[in-house]
Order: C-alpha cells, then sequence, then structure tokens
C-alpha cells in the first residue's frame, strides 16, 4: 500500500519513499521492522487469501448446488475442501487478527514500536512463506488439471489417514510443513505482544487503564502461547512417522488414532476462541465510540475474557463426543463446553449495556458490531445445543455442524474483522472508506450470510452429511442446498463490492483527518497514517478515555474513575 | 480512584523504571510455549508406556543416568553463581563458573550420545523399532536438542567473554539466558521421571 500514501500528507519518511522507483519502494517494504507496515503485509495477505479461500468456498457450493452436480470430481472436491478450512484458519483469521494487533497494540499504549520489532518482522516472512508453501503444493503432482497435489485430508488431518500408507505423495508434508511456519510466525507475534504490554507502556498506562483490546490482545497471545503448540508437537510426530518411520499414530503398530484427534483438538478448540476473542476486542472499541458512552462493565468485561481464555482450555473433547469416550469423559466435556456459555454471556449483555440509552450512530463499523451482536448469540446457542453429548451424536458430522461452526467464524469473525477495517482504515491511510458502497457491501453480505448459514441448519437436520462431494435427489435437500448456494454467491458479490470500495478509497477516499469518529484512545492522537516513530512525544495518561480527557478539560474521566 | 493518579504522581522512581525488562517477559513467553510443546510429548510418552507390541521393554535396555543428571542439574547452580559473578563486577569469577556450567552441560550431552550408541548398537532399540522407541527418542531428543542450543549460546557468552566485550551492564541479558538454562533443566527433571522412574 506505499505507493498509495499521498504526497500531501506530510511526512518525511513516507516522502522518501516515493522518490525512489517502485523496486526500490518493494525493498523498503521487505525488509521493514515497523509494527505498521507489518501489521499492514500480514491484514493485506490476510485479505488476499481470504479472497482465494472465498473461491475455494464458493466452488463447493457450486458443486453442492444441485443433486449429483459433477463439477468438481470427489478429489478435487476434497482438495478444495481442505484448502479452504485450512487457509481461512491459518492464511486468513490467524494473520488479519494478528495483524491488526500489530498495528494497534503499540499505538494504544502509547509506545514507538513492539518490544522485539525483528522478531516481528521474522514472523511475518515464516508466516508468509508458510502460506506460499501451502499453495506451492497445488504446482506439483499431477498437474493443475487435477488441482495438483494439494492436500485432501481436511484441515483437522485425522490420523492414521494422513499416515504414509493411506496418504501417498507429498501432500499432507505440504500441510504439515506449512502450517507448521505458519504457527510459528504466530508465536513470534503472541509473545512480542505479551513483552510489549508488560514492558511497552506509556506513563499511566497502568493495566487497569489499557482499552479494552489491548487486554484481550494479551488474552488471545497467552492462548496462543500455550494452545499452539499441541499442534505444532503433533505434527511433528505426524513428521517422524511418515518420514523415519516412527510410530505414532501407527495402528499396525499399536499406536492410537484417537490421540491425534486429542492433540488436534487440545490445539483446535482453543483456536477457535483465539479467532473470536479479537472479535470480542474490536466490538469492545467500535460499540462504545459508536454508542457515546463508556464501555458498561470494564473489569467485568476483561474478567469474564480471562475465564473465557482458561475454560476454552477445557472443552477440546466435546469435537470427539462420536469417538466413543466414557460417560464421565462425555459429562466433563460437556458440562465444561456449557461453562464456556457463561462468561459469553455476560459480555454479550455488556455490550447491550454499553448501547443502553447510548446516542447510537449506524455508521457502518456499528452496522456489522450489531449484527455480529445477533449473530454469535445464535452460534452460542447452537454450540450449548451441540454440547449437549446425545444431542450432538445425532448431528455430528452434519451440516447442522457447519452452521455452527460458521455462524462463529464468518457471523462473529468475518463480520469484525470488516468493521475494525471500517473503523480503522482511516488512521492507517489517512482515507475514509465510501460509507454508501459500505452499506452495500454490509447489506449484501447479512443477507447472503442468512440465505447460506440459516438453510444448512435445517439441511443438517435432514441427515445432510458434512464433508460429502455430492447428494442423492428426493431426500428433501435440494431447495435447502440450493438456496445455500444462491447466499454463498450474494456473499461474494458483497465481498467483491468490499474490495472496489477498497481500492477506490486508497485513491479518491475522503481525507480522514486524525480522528474522524471522535474517538477516545491514543492511537487517535496520533496523525492517520502515523509517523514511523507514532508520536512525536511519547502519551501520558490519567484515565481510560485520554482523548476524552484533552477535549473535555473541563470534565475528565479520571476523576471518577 | 483519583488517588491513583495522584500517586503516580507523588512517587518518585521515574515510569520507565517501574516496568519489566523486556528481555525478561520475552523468555517467560517463551518458556511457557516451550513447556506447552513438552507436555505433548511427555503425554505421548506417558499414554504409549507398556503398549509396545514387541521388544525391547524399557526395563530391559534402560539405566538410570545418575552421572547425567547429577551434572546437569548441578549446572543450573554454577549458572546462578556465575550470574551472581557477574551482578558482583567480577568478570574472571563470571567466566570460571560459566565455563564450568559449560562443561556440565557438556557432559549430559556426551552422556546422552553414549547412550544412546549403547541402545542402537548393542540393543538395537531405534525409533522404528517399537512404540518405545518412537516416544523415547523423540522425548530425550527434543529435550537434548535444547541442551544443545542452551550450550551453543553459553559458548558464545563464554566467547565474548574471553574476547572482553562482557561487562556488568550485560547481566540483564545473561540472566535471561540463565532462566532458558533452568528450563532446560526443569524439563530434564521431568523427563527424567517420565522415562527412568514411571516409565520403567
Ligand atoms: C464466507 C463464506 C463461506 C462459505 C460460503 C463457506 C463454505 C464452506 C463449505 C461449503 C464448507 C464445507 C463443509 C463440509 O462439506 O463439511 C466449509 C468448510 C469449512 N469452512 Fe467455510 N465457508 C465460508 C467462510 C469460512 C470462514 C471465514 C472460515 C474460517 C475463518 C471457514 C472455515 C471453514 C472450516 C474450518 C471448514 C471445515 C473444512 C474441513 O472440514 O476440512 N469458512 N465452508
Ligand atoms: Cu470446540
Amino acid at each position: 500500500m506505499a505507493g498509495t500514501i499521498d504526497r500531501e500528507m506530510g511526512l518525511d519518511a513516507v516522502d522518501d519513499l516515493e522518490q525512489l522507483p517502485i523496486l526500490g519502494r518493494l525493498h523498503e517494504w521487505v525488509i521493514t521492522v515497523d509494527h505498521k507496515r507489518l501489521g499492514l503485509m500480514y491484514i493485506t495477505g490476510g485479505l488476499f487469501f481470504f479472497l482465494v479461500a472465498g473461491l475455494q468456498a464458493a466452488t463447493i457450493r457450486l458443486q453442492l448446488a444441485v443433486p449429483n452436480s459433477g463439477i468438481v470430481p470427489p478429489q478435487v472436491f476434497n482438495r478444495l475442501l481442505t484448502m479452504h478450512g485450512t487457509a481461512m484458519v491459518f492464511l486468513v483469521g490467524m494473520p488479519i487478527l494478528t495483524g491488526l494487533f500489530n498495528y494497534l497494540v503499540p499505538l494504544m499504549i502509547g509506545a514507538r514500536d513492539l518490544a522485539f520489532p525483528r522478531l516481528n518482522a521474522f514472523g511475518f516472512w515464516l508466516w508468509f512463506f508458510g502460506a506460499l508453501l501451502l499453495y506451492f503444493s497445488y504446482i506439483g503432482g499431477d498437474g493443475l488439471y487435477g488441482a495438483g497435489s494439494a492436500p485432501d485430508v481436511g484441515w483437522f488431518a485425522y490420523a492414521p489417514l494422513t499416515e504414509l500408507p493411506f496418504s501417498r505423495g507429498n501432500s499432507t508434508d505440504y500441510w504439515i510443513l506449512s502450517i507448521l511456519l505458519t504457527t510459528v510466525g504466530s508465536t513470534a507475534t503472541a509473545a512480542n505482544i505479551v513483552s510489549s504490554v508488560f514492558c511497552m507502556r506509556c506513563e499511566g498506562m497502568t493495566l487497569t487503564k489499557m482499552p479494552v483490546l489491548v487486554w484481550l490482545a494479551t488474552v488471545v497471545s497467552f492462548m496462543i502461547l500455550v494452545a499452539l503448540p499441541p499442534l505444532s508437537a503433533a505434527q511433528v510426530m505426524l513428521l517422524l512417522d511418515r518420514f523415519l518411520g516412527a510410530h505414532f499414530f501407527d495402528t499396525q503398530a499399536g499406536g492410537s488414532a484417537v490421540l491425534w484427534q486429542h492433540f488436534f483438538w487440545i490445539f483446535g478448540h482453543p483456536e477457535v476462541y483465539i479467532l473470536v476473542i479479537p472479535a470480542f476486542a474490536f466490538a469492545s472499541e467500535i460499540i462504545p465510540v459508536f454508542s457515546r458512552k463508556v464501555i458498561f462493565g470494564y473489569s467485568v468485561m476483561v474478567a469474564a475474557s480471562c475465564a473465557i481464555g482458561f475454560i476454552s482450555m477445557s472443552v477440546w473433547a466435546h469435537h470427539m463426543f462420536s469417538v466413543g469416550m466414557t460417560p464421565a469423559g462425555n459429562s466433563f466435556f460437556a458440562a465444561s463446553s456449557m461453562l464456556v456459555g457463561v462468561p459469553t454471556g455476560i459480555k454479550i449483555f455488556n455490550w447491550l449495556g454499553t448501547m443502553w440509552r447510548g446516542k447510537l450512530r449506524f455508521k457502518v463499523p456499528m452496522l456489522f458490531s450489531i449484527a455480529f451482536l445477533f449473530q454469535f448469540l445464535v452460534a452460542g446457542l447452537t454450540g450449548i445445543m451441540l454440547a449437549v453429548a446425545p444431542f450432538d451424536w445425532q448431528l455430528t458430522d452434519t451440516y447442522f455442524v457447519v452452521a455452527h461452526f460458521h455462524y462463529v467464524l464468518v457471523g462473529a469473525i468475518v463480520f469484525m474483522i470488516f468493521a475494525a477495517i471500517y473503523y480503522w482504515f482511516p488512521k492507517a491511510t489517512g482515507r475514509m472508506l465510501s460509507e454508501r458502497l459500505g452499506r452495500w457491501h454490509f447489506w449484501l453480505f447479512v443477507i447472503g450470510f442468512h440465505l447460506t448459514f440459516d438453510t444448512e441448519h435445517f439441511a443438517g437436520m435432514q441427515g445432510m452429511p458434512r464433508r460429502i462431494y455430492t447428494y442423492q435427489p428426493g431426500r428433501g435437500l435440494e431447495t435447502l442446498n440450493f438456496v445455500a448456494s444462491i447466499g454463498a454467491l450474494v456473499q461474494g458479490i458483497a465481498v467483491l463490492i468490499f474490495v472496489i470500495n477498497v481500492v477506490r478509497s486508497l485513491r479518491s477516499g475522503e481525507p480522514a483527518g486524525d480522528d474522524p469518529w471522535d474517538a477516545w484512545t491514543l492511537e487517535w492522537s496520533t496523525t492517520s497514517p502515523p509517523p514511523e516513530y507514532n508520536f512525536a512525544t511519547l502519551p501520558v495518561v490519567r484515565s481510560r478515555r485520554p482523548l476524552w480527557d484533552l477535549k473535555h478539560p473541563d470534565d475528565p474521566d479520571w476523576r471518577y474513575e | 480512584m483519583a488517588a491513583a493518579s495522584t500517586t503516580m504522581r507523588a512517587s518518585s522512581t521515574p515510569w520507565s523504571e517501574t516496568l519489566p525488562y523486556r528481555g525478561r517477559v520475552g523468555i517467560l513467553a517463551l518458556i511457557l510455549t516451550e513447556s506447552s510443546f513438552f507436555l505433548i510429548f511427555v503425554v505421548a510418552y506417558i499414554f504409549y508406556i507398556g503398549k509396545s507390541l514387541s521388544g525391547p521393554s524399557p526395563r530391559e535396555v534402560l539405566s538410570v543416568p545418575i552421572v547425567n543428571t547429577i551434572c546437569l542439574l548441578s549446572s543450573s547452580i554454577t549458572i546462578v553463581i556465575a550470574i551472581r559473578s557477574l551482578r558482583a563486577g567480577s568478570i574472571r569469577n563470571f567466566s570460571a563458573w560459566w565455563f564450568v556450567t559449560f562443561v556440565l552441560g557438556a557432559e549430559f550431552l556426551i552422556g546422552t550420545a553414549i547412550e544412546w550408541h549403547r541402545l542402537i548398537y548393542h540393543e538395537g532399540l531405534t525409533l522404528r523399532t517399537n512404540l518405545f522407541g518412537t516416544t523415547y527418542y523423540s522425548l530425550v531428543g527434543l529435550h537434548a536438542l535444547h541442551v544443545t542450543i542452551g550450550l551453543v549460546l553459553i559458548l558464545l557468552v563464554l566467547i565474548l567473554t574471553v574476547l572482553g566485550y562482557m561487562s556488568e551492564r550485560h547481566v540483564e541479558r545473561a540472566d535471561v539466558l540463565s532462566w532458558y538454562w533452568h528450563f532446560v533443566d526443569s524439563v530434564w527433571v521431568v523427563v527424567f521421571l517420565t522415562v527412568y522412574v514411571i516409565g520403567r
């Protein structure tokens, strides 16, 4: 995005860049250690893969639009499914969220950079080459027509199906190695954010004065540090099995198939919360500003997030009810899953409390946040339903589950990613996104979302199996699947409008000014885009809303806190 | 809470000194991740105890590495003494104790190599032999890898000291490295208990 920064912005560093030829400018981005640039690189990369993985989802839905359609052969379908799931989690969700944290956390705590800038750059490039490696797999093997030797093992890569005898060729190795690299990158970011929050806060910013987003970024970082290594460890074991003849998941030698599932979901479930807590973080910044009220129950909000972080580490086996655990195991994991609902409910209550009697401004970021609240509530409810083990036995591996987790992944996470981009785009680029296109984007996306995923709940209850490349006519599935596919198309159009909006606004969007939303946190106190050093003089804060104090010297917050 | 903002003003230490050193928080974050990583290997080891379909079994081939363990654990003490000396400004004592730490760590590594040599060439136990071989070499090997990394870093500091680059100013950094070394030692306690006590 370097070329799009305006010359008039008057930033010396950027001015110099404009004089450089294109290669020189690219070089500047390659060698950068600036947290803002790395943040933007993560976000841009993530959005790119969002388009790719979205296209794969569209193809999957196209294939499923009518019974027996035969648009893609079964093998290619499996590859599309694997690449869609893997890319959405590791190449879209993780980088966009860590990218936003990368960009925002130092600005919000009044620091000039993260604690370890070079580690940050290192993490990004690991992520980048890991991502390339995953898609590189398309080039090998059976060639492009058969969609190469892309992984076809699902994003969960269940062993022993991923062991050498059942998964020949190198597709599984691509999956393992690329995800290993990207997770190391995410872990580096997490360590960096934890260190920055503890060691780099500006004067006066005690832990209790940090913005809620910074708190949640810290919680997520701790979760990343604890929950990602189990996946890496399991992947290393699988590599040892595949390359050196070890027997970790080799059932012929007494190895266990269930152990892989445990290891995967010990990572996999917290991962969902690692993705969704950032969505909470953005909501907790956006909803107060567009309601003109302080966040309701700051400390409850923080405590609830910490509780979610802890409890979510002990619920993983609710993905394994149908494996056949003991009744005691089932009961434990059912109960702990339901327990997570409590702090989550508290948070929804707090956001509603913030909006209650506020002066609501229905700008695009707020629209996305309100839709998020509603959709996340529904996702929570279907989640509690699935936590009832007998109910799960009935519906596991049906589209009910697919609908449930997409309510979280799209209805909460993607919606809040859009909200965050509309909200902070002016800060990062100095220009506003178009409100008119934004509304088109929002309404089409909401409509498409509900067309697709509401109907999938019913398709699931009708018995539509998950991970299946086609289905037979005459079982009451045609209409539901057709509507779901139309919905995917509508979502696709909405995302296209978003892309147009971004590209147009980068060049000719309305200039934003430093503080277009009349917000309260420190990032809005510097210029848009911020200079390389963030703040000319490091800020000193006395309350949770330092900018409010500046704007209202007669009635500052610190009197009440 | 109005008091909070006034006490902040009244306190005499500058703000930046009330925050911890970033290297320390960074190493704690690393240790947290690594613990989680090791834990999975330990769980796999314990899960597969006694589940091998063929021999040899741990009881037949493993002997308890007493000397190794003593060396490694005492290196945690010598590194503390080394850091103390550096803090007190005595580079001579620092380099001596730092050197002893290195030697103790290296002894551990050599001990492991001898054990592996015996297991592979005399007992015929490899990664592929059975589940015991698989879990044993990966867990002990993972730990040995960490010892190796620690030794390389310690050696680097040793070289810098000999060349005269180390001084009291670097005590925080050397201390961060010592925390990593303590971590590697504590992991050995867990590995030792798992492999040679519970597993035998
Ligand atoms: C935006 C529109 C999206 C559509 C239309 C869509 C559609 C689909 C479809 C049709 C499947 C296959 C389900 C099956 O047959 O089992 C699927 C699987 C999946 N999707 Fe999406 N998806 C979308 C967005 C996302 C996002 C944003 C994420 C994550 C952040 C995501 C994560 C996954 C995962 C993890 C799977 C499971 C893959 C597997 O079973 O290996 N999807 N999606
Ligand atoms: Cu879960």
